[in-house]
């Protein structure tokens, strides 16, 4: 590996959507439809020391921070307060979608996908080849990628991002709408892209795929850390708090508004659980559980956290 | 546990840095000018070359109309209207495209990490081939009816490089505020339909310095910014003697612009991937 050394604190930081707090403050048209002056803590004094050769998943329910987090690494937000070091090349894979242009065709989008994430047009001339053979897209390549389904989108996206060397590799959730068999095929090579890369950070609803990828946890809760050590020691601390633990909608976020917490007025509690950096962590096995199917259910927002004390501002 | 170290995101470096990182991404910017006007062609048989017949079409039917209205020969408003017409076409989407900028952008901003700058890199290349595409009218015109062209002309380069960097600043100034403030698009958008009409683009404005009737009030029309811009590019291409005046007030304004503009850069480059 090129000595992607990843230094990476971040201290006491906090990203804020000021999003509505600013419509409330313009006025005018757009500004009546905003009701009050929020400001969101998306997260909240995150102190996060990430090596080379780390593999983290991120966990926690709908909108506890772990797309903003994502973003917070990737350098797309920078924080509001602290700071973040991040050394080295990052390749963040949020959205499959993003930077897709439905009028050209296979070949160009891969090139282009490919400027997006870093690369030069030489290197993904190189490339084409083993992609186009990933997707299995055949002559489609040649076509306008308005003509393909959603699926073949997703193979294309996933073809260009599991193609790339990342020093910093940051998944979110929403890469699992393709079909079965190539869904094995594509985590083989997801596996391979891991490797190559020196850091991931992976933020799913998916404990399979996490397991696959990952050995360390991060629990997410309101913008806060709630516990972080071993994987399954910590999924295994999250179904105990969440028995039935909410599962996403295969398709993952809506685009553009991707990863944007909920508006949750009141301040999150201050001071983060005790970290459980228990050692032997995988000896310890969740119990196994049926996946329940994707129901309407909506998470409940957490139930009184035994670990902390109650949450002051609601 | 120490203290953290409070690195601030505030400083000049970053925000200069942000546009050197950009620079660097010509690559990417590059491609996506050019896919916004292929885009916008797409399917059509002549594609980007809509450009310049839309533009050759608006010159001179204008051109007919407003020699007829004031009087003027042909061959004198015809050349006018249309150099006119080019640099305006830059500058005013520089100004209501600049206000769109970010906000446009949201989906890639949010998901990518690239400077900021890169957005307003690919609007300017944007509308540098726009105006490429125009200059094709601007040379056939100079079949019809040959300007007095002379080696003083090629001013009009340097004059067209610093309308460029004019727009830079302008776009990421206006493409940073309107993102924080969603009302500025339409503002934007009223005030560049309004300076058209304050600008010499379709009268003269030496015909109205000499007229003693109007000329007084003439003067004012030295206030409007854009008419500097658009003097220092038409006076060399149609081979008029080069007033230094526009050309001080030009670069004033590009110091000044950028100034502001990088202390802005400075305060709220971070905020746009918030904001948008």
């Amino acid at each position: 590996m090129r000595q992607a050394c990843v230094d990476f604190p971040i201290f006491d930081a906090r990203a804020r959507s000021l999003k509505k707090a600013m419509l409330g403050m313009v006025g005018g048209q757009i500004g009546s439809n905003a009701q009050k002056v929020v400001v969101v803590q998306a997260l909240k004094n995150i102190d996060l020391d990430l090596q080379h050769g780390a593999r983290v998943a991120l966990i926690g329910h709908n909108g506890a921070g772990k797309s903003t987090l994502l973003r917070l690494l990737s350098g797309i937000y920078e924080p509001t307060a602290g700071s973040t070091v991040v050394t080295g090349r990052v390749a963040p894979v949020f959205d499959l979608a993003v930077g897709m242009d439905q009028e050209i065709s296979g070949y160009e989008n891969i090139i282009v996908r490919g400027l997006f994430l870093g690369m030069t047009r030489v290197q993904m001339e190189q490339r084409l080849d083993d992609i186009a053979e990933f997707t299995e897209l055949g002559d489609y390549l040649t076509m306008p990628i308005r003509t393909y389904s959603t699926g073949m989108k997703v193979r294309l996206a996933l073809g260009v991002v599991t193609s790339i060397d990342p020093e910093i590799l940051l998944l979110d959730e929403g890469i699992g709408a393709v079909d079965a068999a190539f869904l094995r095929k594509a985590r083989g090579r997801l596996t391979d892209l891991v490797g190559r890369s020196g850091l991931l950070v992976f933020a799913s609803h998916s404990d399979e795929l996490l397991r696959d990828l990952c050995d360390t946890g991060v629990w997410l809760e309101r913008g806060q850390i709630l516990q972080q050590g071993p994987l399954e020691e910590v999924l295994a601390a999250y179904k105990e708090r969440y028995p039935a633990p909410p599962r996403r909608r295969p398709g993952g976020p809506p685009p553009g508004r991707g990863g944007l917490p909920p508006n949750r007025p009141g301040p999150a509690p201050n001071r983060p659980g005790p970290p459980l950096d228990g050692p032997g962590g995988q000896g310890v096995q969740p119990p196994e559980r049926p996946d329940p199917p994707p129901g309407p259910g909506s998470p409940q927002p957490g139930p009184p956290e035994p670990t902390q004390p109650p949450d002051p501002g609601s | 546990m120490s203290a953290p170290p409070r690195t601030s995101t505030r400083t000049f470096a970053l925000a200069v840095n942000d546009l050197r990182r950009g620079w660097r991404q010509r690559e990417l910017w590059g491609h996506l000018g050019w896919q916004d006007i292929r885009q916008r062609y797409r399917r059509s048989v002549l594609g980007p070359f809509w450009i310049t017949i839309s533009m050759a079409i608006t010159a001179v039917a204008l051109g007919i109309l407003y020699a007829g209205l004031f009087g003027n020969p042909i061959e004198r408003q015809l050349p006018y209207i249309l150099v006119g017409f080019i640099v305006w076409a830059f500058i005013g989407s520089c100004v209501t495209d600049g206000a769109m900028v970010f906000i446009s952008s949201e989906g890639l901003i949010k998901h990518l990490p690239a400077p900021i700058s890169v957005h307003v890199y690919r609007l300017i290349w944007r509308q540098i081939l726009f105006f490429g595409h125009n200059m094709i009218v601007y040379a056939v015109m100079l079949l019809v009816f040959p300007q007095p062209l002379t080696l003083a002309s090629l001013a009009a380069i340097p004059a067209f490089a610093l309308l460029v960097l004019n727009g830079f600043w302008a776009v990421l100034l206006i493409g940073i505020i309107s993102t924080r403030f969603r009302d500025l698009p339409p503002v934007t958008q009223s005030i560049v339909q309004l300076m058209f009409f304050l600008t010499p683009i379709v009268w003269i404005y030496d015909d109205l310095q000499k007229n003693p009737a109007v000329s007084s009030r003439a003067r004012l029309a030295e206030l409007n910014p854009f008419l500097h811009f658009l003097e220092t590019i038409r006076q060399p291409l149609l081979g008029e003697p080069i007033v230094w005046r526009h050309w001080l007030i030009v670069l004033a304004i590009t110091v000044v612009g950028w100034s502001l503009t990088l202390v802005v850069m400075r305060n709220y480059r971070s905020r746009v991937s918030y904001w948008v």
